[in-house]
């Protein structure tokens, strides 16, 4: 079979099993999209801006477990994916990253639209190429998904310069799509010494991280928690992991986490960290974090491993295989004495929720959010206050049920995010809780929804202002607010209708708990207009520096 | 990147590297130290065999993080082995001769 580069490349997505990409074409990439003309079975969705792309690809790959594809063309089309790319790094998220490069010939010659967009990936992916000749895409592009997607995931980046796009190739038939490479082999040894020591533990806790969700193990780890009894703790990435109505959940940890859950920890003899990398704002000043607990750290990637907190039983491997190893040598455990104990913290510290009656305030227009919805829906937050109030409020019940920007903290993250798991799950309502700064930052992405039609809330909480900025200098900054609060009022709402989206104003609503309500029944994109006060804050907080158990607030 | 032409110091570890021979896996191994602000104080790269492979030559400090540099750089694809030696393998003294 006689191919171009560019035609190659659409079949071997083809197989990969691709059905939808995203991305915005330019000049060296357009022998791609030719050749993405004809395919029947890739539906290219056109972003407004390289790094909407970027997230509504990764949207999909969040909601999905597999990677997802967005494309650019070289130079400024690179550097706008850039944003997207990094923060599927720091939170673990399979990408595949294919951009177009300047012809080989013109390579380092500051041609037009020429950047090193090889040099640029190397510190925001697991692994990157720039392809030199057309055979090579033949195992670049498998490998590209198997490392995406294998071990710990990540995002991967293919850059092809517009010769190897254009130049033929005979082949008598496409290699083999990639599979993941299997996960190491679990240390025997390790796993007696951990269930010794969960068997010995008088208050242990579980602790759950984004892991757990990307290996598909927020099953396993509830039954686990259940059968030896352990209280439950999930950081932000972990959320949905383990219901949070469930009778062992302690909710969210760290700088946003509920006094019980902080208090909680402080007193764990033993912490039990599945899939998690001990992030600074989940435990705070790493040195008086949990000072009495033995550590059991379990996670796919071995790097991990030892890098903040020493463990004392170290397993590296996949974390649903791990606890189907484990969790047979591990006596079932009712701990009637540490869950009273837990019962009790949550009596005497319990999360405050202030106005949560009131549709038009921040928590109450979460929980009002939530009473309309069951738990299919998916919920993208934007990064801020919104962010964390959603984290707290929010009652999340499965794995993948929340995507939001955790490692990176990617404001503009939501909206795009929010079209990309509406594309890849049609049948369910799609809610991105969003800020005014927040939105503002990828706003452009709403011609996008309404172009496809995607079943997405933007919930948009105003408060004129960034937010955790805002309550930083109030909290922190002796109040100098100073370029946190925009001097304008921004008119959301001819905004969004000059997009074509419907609009529902929660302000000028007579009624607007049935306003949300008739939102939420109208299928399609819409934008949920709400303003919010600027001086409610986030609490409680651990200030930055402090340890966990010294929380301000709440 | 800083050159010393004293002898290999206690607290001196060099690192053996087998990688991919291509270009780009020099950007990645130094990258790598770069962005963790891990000093490298001396670099030797060649390419071995029938040229698919290379072997790289790090004088590295053994300082605290190295345990973390090794194994951050043993996720890197197309590392395929990380080696560590003291002052056996006397790679860099070897080369003084260059740089005096």
């Amino acid at each position: 079979m006689q191919l171009t580069g560019a035609e190659l490349l659409v079949q071997l997505l083809e197989q990969q099993g691709i059905t939808t990409v995203a991305g915005i074409p330019g000049g060296p990439i357009l022998p791609f999209y030719h050749a993405l003309a004809a395919s029947k079975r890739i539906r290219h969705v056109l972003a407004r801006h390289e790094q909407g792309g970027g997230f509504i690809a990764q949207g999909m790959a969040r909601v999905s477990g597999r990677a997802a594809v967005c494309l650019a063309s070289s130079g400024p089309g690179a550097t706008n994916l850039l944003t997207a790319v990094a923060d599927a790094k720091l939170d673990s998220i399979p990408l595949v990253c294919i951009t177009a490069q300047v012809p080989s010939a013109m390579i380092g010659t500051d041609a037009f639209q020429e950047v090193d967009t090889y040099g640029i990936s190397i510190p925001v992916t697991k692994h990157n190429w720039l392809v030199r000749d057309v055979r090579d895409l033949l195992e670049i592009i498998p490998a590209a998904f198997r490392i995406a997607e294998s071990g710990r995931p990540g995002p991967v980046w293919v850059d092809i310069p517009k010769d190897v796009l254009t130049a033929g190739i005979e082949i008598a038939q496409l290699p083999l799509p990639s599979m993941r490479t299997p996960a190491p082999q679990v240390d025997d040894e390790q796993l007696a010494r951990a269930a010794a020591l969960i068997n010995a533990a008088r208050t242990p806790v579980l602790y759950l991280g984004g892991g757990v969700i990307a290996g598909d193990a927020a099953g396993a780890a509830t039954a686990f928690a259940e059968q030896a009894g352990l209280p439950t703790t999930m950081t932000l990435m972990g959320l949905g992991a383990m219901p949070v109505d469930h009778p062992l959940s302690l909710g969210m940890l760290g700088m946003h986490g509920a006094r019980y859950t902080n208090y909680a920890l402080a007193e764990a003899d033993l912490l039990i960290v599945l899939g998690a990398r001990f992030d600074d704002r989940a435990i705070g000043k790493a040195a008086e974090f949990c000072p009495d607990a033995a550590v059991i750290h379990i996670d796919i990637d071995a790097a991990e491993l030892g890098k903040i907190r020493r463990p004392d039983v170290a397993i590296q491997g996949d974390v649903a295989t791990v606890l189907a190893c484990l969790a047979p040598r591990v006596q079932a455990n009712p701990r009637a004495r540490w869950l009273e104990r837990i019962r009790e913290l949550k009596q005497q510290h319990p999360l405050a929720l202030p106005g949560s009656e009131d549709v038009r305030s921040h928590y109450g227009l979460i929980r009002a959010v939530a009473g309309l919805l069951d738990e299919g829906a998916i919920i993208a937050t934007d990064v801020g206050q919104h962010q964390m109030w959603v984290a707290q409020a929010y009652p999340f019940r499965r794995a993948r049920q929340l995507l939001t920007s955790g490692g990176l903290g990617t404001m503009g993250f939501g909206l795009p995010a929010a079209i990309g798991a509406a594309l890849a799950e049609p049948g369910r309502t799609v809610v991105c809780f969003s800020g005014d700064g927040s939105l503002k930052m990828n706003i452009q992405e709403l011609d996008t929804a309404v172009e496809e039609g995607v079943n997405i809330k933007v919930v948009l909480m105003n408060n004129q202002s960034l937010g955790l900025v805002h309550q930083q200098q109030d909290l922190f900054y002796g109040q100098r607010i100073f370029a946190a609060d925009y001097r304008r009022p921004t008119d959301f709402v001819r905004i969004a209708e000059g997009f074509g989206m419907q609009v529902f104003d929660l302000d000028a609503a007579a009624d607007p708990r049935a306003c949300l309500a008739q939102a939420m029944a109208t299928r399609g994109p819409c934008l949920i207009h709400c303003s919010i006060d600027v001086n409610q804050k986030v609490f409680p907080m651990v200030p930055p520096g402090a340890a966990n158990t010294e929380m301000i607030g709440g | 990147m800083r050159m010393e032409n004293d002898d290999l110091k206690p607290g001196k570890v060099v690192l053996e590297l087998t990688v991919a021979n291509h270009p780009g896996v020099m950007s990645h191994v130094c990258g790598l130290f770069a962005r963790r602000a891990f000093n490298v104080e001396g670099i030797l790269c060649m390419p071995t065999g029938d040229g698919d492979e290379s072997r790289i030559w790090l004088l590295v400090l053994d300082d605290s993080r190295l345990p973390q540099m090794v194994a951050q750089l043993e996720k890197l694809e197309d590392v395929r082995s990380v080696g560590r030696h003291g002052a056996d393998r006397p790679v860099f003294e070897r080369l003084q001769a260059f740089f005096e």
